[in-house]
Parts: C-alpha cells; structure tokens; sequence
C-alpha cells in the first residue's frame, strides 16, 4: 500500500461547516439518486410495476370497460390512457416509501448518517430516483394506449406535458408516502396504509367511469377528488391540446401536499436519522 | 497535540427501561489504538453509536477532537469514519460502485472518487471482485470493503464495531495488519470486540464494559495483572471439597478462585508458575482428589469473572447472533 493512502490529512484541515451549502446538497442528492438508479440497474426486477402493471392493467381495464362505458374499446381510449396513466404512476409512488423503509433498516443508512453530509440528502436523493420510475410508467402507458390504437389529438406536445403533469403528481404524492416510510415499524406496513390511501383515491375518481353515472353522495366526492382533476387535466392535454383549469388545480394540490408533507417528513427522517 | 482524539463523561442511553449504557467515561489519546472489550449486549455498540452520532445520548456529554457530539454534529462527522458491526456497505450494489457513491457525497469528483476507488480496492484486495454485487462476497470481504469506506476522506477517527467478529483466523490476521497500518499512518482508532485477544494485539488501552458501565480500564498488561498472566483450572472430583479447596487457593495464591457454575471447577488467577505445585502438593495433603488440572491464558471470560463476579456470556441476549441483536435495537430505537 502507498502510505499516502491512509494517511489522514491533519484534522483541523478536514472541518467542514457545521452546515452543508445549498450547492453541496444538491448534489450529495443528485449522488443518491445515483444511487438509486445502480440498484435499479443490478435488481431490475424492481420495475416490475412500473413496466408490466401498465400493460396489462390498459389490456385488462380497456376490454373489460370498454364497452359497457363507451359502447367500444376504440371510443373508450381517450377516457381511460389518460385514468390509467394516473393511476399506474401514482401507484408507483407507494414504493418510494416502502423502499424507503427497507433502506432506513439496513446497515448502509448508518454510513450515511455517519457521513458529513446534508441529512437530508438520502430521502431527497430517494424521491429524485423514483422520478425515473414514474417516467417509465408513462411512457409505457401511452406506447400500449398507442399500440391498441389511441391517437392523442394533443399531438406529441400535449402527450408530454400531460405526462410531465402526472410525473410531477406522482412526486408530490410520495412525499405523503415517504413520510409514513420513515414513521413506519416495517415496510409491510408502509404497503398497506399507502395502499388504504390510495385505493379510494385513484377509484373514487373519474379515472374509469363518466362521473354522471355516479351516485349523488359519490359525484361529490369524486368532483373534490384531485386525482380526478388530474385525469382531467390529462385527457384534455393529451387528447385535444389545451391547457384546462384542472392543470391549476391538479399544480396547486400537489403544491399543497408538498407544503403538508415534505416539511413532516424531513423532520420525521432528521430526528430519526 | 493536546487535544484527545475522544473524551466522554458519564454517557447514558436508555432504551425501555434498559440502561443499555449507564455512564461510560472514556479518554482516547489521539494517535492511539483503544479497545472496548465486553461481552455482546455489554453496550460497546451502543457507546460507539453514541460517539459516531448516530444514536442522541439520553446523558454524559462527549468531545471528539474537541467538538461536542450533541451540538456540533456535522464537525464530529467530518472527523469521523465509522465501520459497523454488520457491514454498512449497499449490498445491491458493487464494491467499486459503493465505494463511488461515498466519494461523491464526500465531495470528491467522479474522476477522483473512481481513482480513490481502485486505490482502496487495491489496498484491500479486493480488485478482482470489485464490479461483483456485494451478496457474493465473503464476510472477510465485506468487512474489508466496509473499513475501505470508512477510509475514503482519510478521517482521523475510526470506529471499528467488532471488526473480526465472525472472521476466519486468517482474515483476521489481515484485518489486525490493517489495523496496526492505520495507526502507524497517524490514525486514531476506537474498536470493540469480544476477544482479550485482539484487545491485547492491538489496542494501547483497554476499558472493559460490562452492563453498560466501564468495570476496568488499563492497558493490557494492566488488566492481564488483574486475572494473572496464565489461570489455572482445578477440576474437583467431589463437590463437597468444594470449601477446601477454595481457603487452600486463598492461602497459596493469596486470591479468591472464581467457582464454575456447576461448582466442581475452580479457577484462579496464577501469580507465579511455582504456586502452581505448591498448590496441588497442598491439595494431595489435605486429601482433595482432584479430576483435571489445567493452565490457561487468560480469557475474557476470566478478566470477566475476576472484575464483575459473573461470567462474560450470562448475560448475552439469548446468544444472539448479530442480525438478531441488530434488529433487537433497531426495535428499541424505531
């Protein structure tokens, strides 16, 4: 070994701030995102959601619905890519606190926190990661809508923005998701509360059904559903190219559960980290 | 340099109504090797969680390098480096992609932090499994590569959690090799283990911990002094000579035998080779028969029975192995 290896520099020259910079955590996420994409790439099997899911839950719901809602499979496209995308992507967003869980009990997280790092960096890094995850739901989503003959009247541009909405969706949501991982005793419980969340959530919405053939009691909760905003944001992005009021208010919900939730999560994690 | 490298006071962690840690005092000389000896369950991890920053102490305060753990947490991190009982190493991930990833959040660039990298691997021995995921590497490996990253911003602190616990003889030596290098280096190391042995091989003092709370603290031969350099063993054949052979050790050894729990065998701490014939022409006269008679290096076991009456195992969580007593605290902390 070359002595230069382990010699350790004098010590007062490696005291760094008490605080990490901006800069400096920006980028200690960026390398936990990193991170989170190596797994990704040795244990691929953890796309499993976001690559299959959105086959065969387009195949599935689309004969199955198609054409009790529609009258047929082709006039039922436009209505349930855009509800299926949302709630694909948004399922997908349960796993980053489910990983999350799983991450914080193992050996490797007491590096992280014994490291002169921003402390928040492995949970920032986490959500960032799992944007990627989101993106290959999308994508998969529209290319089997695509594939089984949906033609976006959006064009290419509404398609994109409609599938950078539901990214950005996704993402606010696993803030909530996030903060039960780090509250959480085990992953298996994480599983099953987000899933209590979100099964009433992406349902109860206008994601597979026209919200008039709903009962009364139900029309208004499905009408303040925010999934059903964002359904509706979608389609009229992704199928005629316009810009609706539901894009405010499907940004300023998700602005609102960022507001609520990154802010208790971070503190979760901090005073547990 | 007059600063020590750690100074703590009166350390306390509760977990429950366990005093998992119940006033730990420690003062580490910076360029030294300090060893914490004790059993499992003892609180040596706990202690070291405690000084590293992972865990908030419920009491005590400690300095490392002169900065408070509790109020200058992010100062203590960039001093530290710390290798866990169970390899703190992504175990999804390569060795050279680990060790990658904690360069780049220690600040280097990607140019340096795979130069690093390699370098480390290379010192380790472990080039040629470098781009292997780590759930096929050896516990021999694994520990290596989790010291390598413990090493990565060259920190002049370093915790070591049992560092050959479950490392095969060989390995071991490797790991002690290091260890001393380290040290020779300028690094200061706190490690924790079981074994008088390693304690003995590599560390310049010793506190052995027992139920939380420092029983002895020393060097070596300072506790060694303690249980004798060698403890003779007296194999009785009849437990009622139980009593005689206790005041006849007492009067040739001038020290109290420690009875085994079956109460036929007794051991003493032996001052002088010669006491030991003395003893047994003693034991001949006054008609004691005797089963076995045997001379050992002192073990923990014995620096245990000597300085807290009980033996080091009695009180190890069910024999726990670590994945056990890793997810025990994980349940108490969580």
């Amino acid at each position: 070994m070359s002595t230069a290896t382990l010699a350790p520099a004098p010590h007062t020259a490696t005291i760094q701030p008490a605080r990490v910079g901006l800069a400096a955590t920006v980028s200690q996420s960026f390398t936990m995102a990193y991170r989170g994409l190596l797994k990704v790439r040795h244990t691929p099997e953890q796309l499993i959601d976001v690559t299959f899911q959105p086959i065969i839950f387009t195949l599935m719901f689309t004969y199955l619905f198609g054409g009790a809602v529609s009258g047929s499979v082709g006039a039922y496209l436009p209505l349930i890519i855009p509800g299926i995308l949302a709630q694909t992507v948004i399922t997908a967003s349960v796993v980053t606190g489910v990983q999350l869980r799983e991450d914080m009990d193992k050996g490797v997280f007491d590096r992280f926190r014994s490291l002169p790092i921003a402390r928040i960096a492995p949970l920032a890094g986490a959500l960032l990661a799992d944007t990627v995850r989101y993106l290959v739901a999308t994508t998969i989503t529209f290319l089997t809508g695509l594939v089984m003959g949906w033609r976006p009247g959006g064009g290419f541009g509404g398609v994109v923005l409609a599938g950078l909405l539901v990214i950005v969706c996704a993402w606010a949501l696993s803030w909530i998701f996030a903060y039960i991982g780090v509250i959480a005793r085990s992953a298996t419980f994480v599983q099953g509360v987000s899933f209590m969340v979100l099964f009433p959530l992406t349902f109860l919405s206008n994601a597979f059904v026209e919200v008039d053939t709903l009962p009364g009691w139900m029309q208004a909760f499905v009408e303040v559903n925010p999934v059903s905003h964002l359904v509706s944001a979608v389609r009229s992005l992704a199928n005629e190219g316009l810009v609706t009021a539901d894009v405010g208010w499907t940004l300023l919900s998700a602005a609102v559960v960022v507001v609520i939730f990154a802010p208790i999560a971070v503190r979760s994690y901090l005073r547990k980290a | 340099m007059n600063t020590n490298a750690i100074e703590a006071q009166g350390l306390v962690k509760i977990f429950g109504d366990n005093r998992a840690v119940d006033g730990v005092d420690l003062t580490v000389r910076t360029g030294t090797v300090y060893g914490v000896l004790g059993p499992n369950g003892a609180g040596k991890t706990t202690t070291i969680r405690m000084l590293a920053t992972l865990l908030r102490p419920d009491g005590g305060e400690a300095r490392i390098f002169g900065h408070d753990i509790a109020r200058e947490g992010a100062a203590v991190r960039s001093l530290i480096g710390v290798t866990g009982q169970y390899a703190s190493v992504d175990e999804t991930l390569s060795a050279t992609e680990n060790l990658v990833v904690f360069g780049r959040l220690l600040g280097l660039s990607a140019r340096a932090a795979r130069a690093k990298s390699a370098e480390l691997l290379e010192e380790f021995s472990l080039t040629d499994a470098a781009r292997r995921p780590l759930r096929n590497y050896s516990g021999g490996m694994r520990r290596r590569l989790d010291l390598a990253a413990s090493l990565i911003a060259r920190p002049p602190l370093i915790f070591l959690d049992e560092p050959t616990t479950g490392l095969d003889p060989r390995t071991r030596n490797q790991m002690w090799d290091t260890i001393r290098r380290l040290v020779a280096d300028g690094s200061t190391v706190l490690l924790t283990t079981q074994y008088l042995d390693e304690a003995d091989q590599l560390a310049d003092r010793i506190a052995v911990i027992d139920r939380g709370t420092v029983v002895a603290e020393g060097t070596a031969d300072e506790l060694k002094a303690t249980v004798g350099a060698q403890s003779l063993q007296v194999g009785l054949a009849d437990a009622d000579d139980l009593g005689t052979a206790l005041s006849l050790v007492q009067q040739v050894f001038g020290a109290a035998g420690a009875v085994a729990p079956e109460g036929l065998r007794v051991t003493v701490p032996v001052p002088h080779a010669e006491a030991v014939a003395d003893l047994l022409v003693r034991f001949r006269d006054a008609g004691v028969p005797i089963d076995s008679v045997s001379l050992d290096k002192p073990t923990l076991d014995e620096v245990f029975l000597n300085l807290t009456g009980h033996a080091a195992s009695d009180d190890a969580p069910a024999a726990g192995s670590p994945e056990n007593t890793r997810n025990d605290t994980e349940k108490v902390t969580a």
